[in-house]
């Protein structure tokens, strides 16, 4: 594998939405997060990006990975549970953009 | 059986039992892709027969019980806990367990949060640590569910939860693979490691439920 990665862009704790696109092909963010706000809770490392090698291509440079944490309540509107509960999940920099 | 006794059971008294339908007697389109792939594979000469055979045998025989040594190991010994939750792929390791192209992440339960591990998109599961996936971590319904309302999925599995216990729920849809850290049940103390782990289940690793002692 290169070792050709793309610079980190977000620190943990920095509040992220992310982009609410649907490109065709194989892709590693679920529907349901996408347009949603949340907040980096740490850089995973970075990886060879799934929508490239999905299609036997390299997938370099390598996609910073960021395990980003979501309210629950934000994610539902009629969510039943208390307000704490939280959601972690994956995603690829480049589903991310900042956010206020 | 005898052939005796069959004869008997099939006419002795007049009629047919319906037959339950073999699971392979259809197969379906991925089935039979695979088949086909292997069998080209297999005829090219890239693989062996011998070796399809022996990865599928180091598949199934990987079990829960190595996800319950880890944990028994972090319950018994702070430092080793520490170098877990720092890097749980290297921490295995020590333990003999390879993450192969995957990194593992542990989740610590503790007072006041559960961690809950579902793929939405998939089925990624540390398989390394917990063997093959239970078939209902595949299904649409918990992957959906989990997400969605965790708290009611937790409460089928008989795992019921104060409003005070953050529930976190992990989807894990990439690189990485969770392994939940279950708390020490009280009434534990001094106990080895073998006996602690050997209460150590699959389901309380996924997180929907709590070990006991």
């Amino acid at each position: 594998m290169s070792e050709a990665a793309h610079e980190a862009r977000f620190a943990p704790g920095a509040r992220v939405k992310v982009r609410r696109m649907a490109p065709p092909g194989h892709l590693r963010t679920p529907w349901y997060i996408r347009g949603q706000t949340g907040e980096i809770e740490r850089l995973c490392g970075a990886f060879a990006n799934p929508e490239e090698l999905a299609y036997n291509r390299p997938g370099t440079p390598r996609q910073p990975l960021y395990r980003v944490r979501f309210r629950q309540r934000e994610l539902w509107p009629d969510y039943r549970g208390p307000a704490a509960d939280t959601i972690e999940i994956e995603i690829y920099q480049h589903w991310l953009e900042p956010a206020p | 059986m005898t052939t005796h006794e069959h004869h008997d059971h099939d006419h002795g008294h007049g009629h047919h039992h319906p037959t339950r339908a073999d699971h392979d007697d259809r197969l379906t389109h991925w089935q039979a892709m695979e088949i086909a792939v292997r069998e080209l594979l297999i005829g090219k000469g890239i693989v062996t027969a011998d070796e399809v055979r022996a990865a599928v045998e180091a598949m199934d025989a990987r079990s829960p019980a190595q996800g319950a040594r880890v944990v028994a190991r972090a319950w018994t010994d702070p430092a080793y806990k520490a170098r877990l939750m720092a890097d749980g792929t290297a921490a295995v390791q020590e333990l003999g367990i390879e993450m192969a192209a995957t990194k593992l992440i542990v989740v610590e339960n503790r007072p006041g949060l559960h961690n809950l591990v579902v793929c939405t998109l998939c089925s990624c599961y540390p398989r390394m640590l917990l063997g093959l996936p239970p078939d209902w971590y595949k299904s649409r319904a918990y992957r959906s569910r989990a997400v969605r309302e965790p708290r009611a999925v937790l409460g089928e599995f008989g795992t019921s939860l104060p409003d005070h216990v953050e529930v976190r729920v992990h989807d894990s849809t990439a690189d990485m693979r969770y392994l939940v850290l279950p708390e020490r049940p009280p009434g534990t103390e001094g106990w080895s490691e073998d006996r602690l782990a050997a209460i150590v289940s699959r389901d309380s690793m996924i997180g929907v439920t709590r070990p006991v002692a």
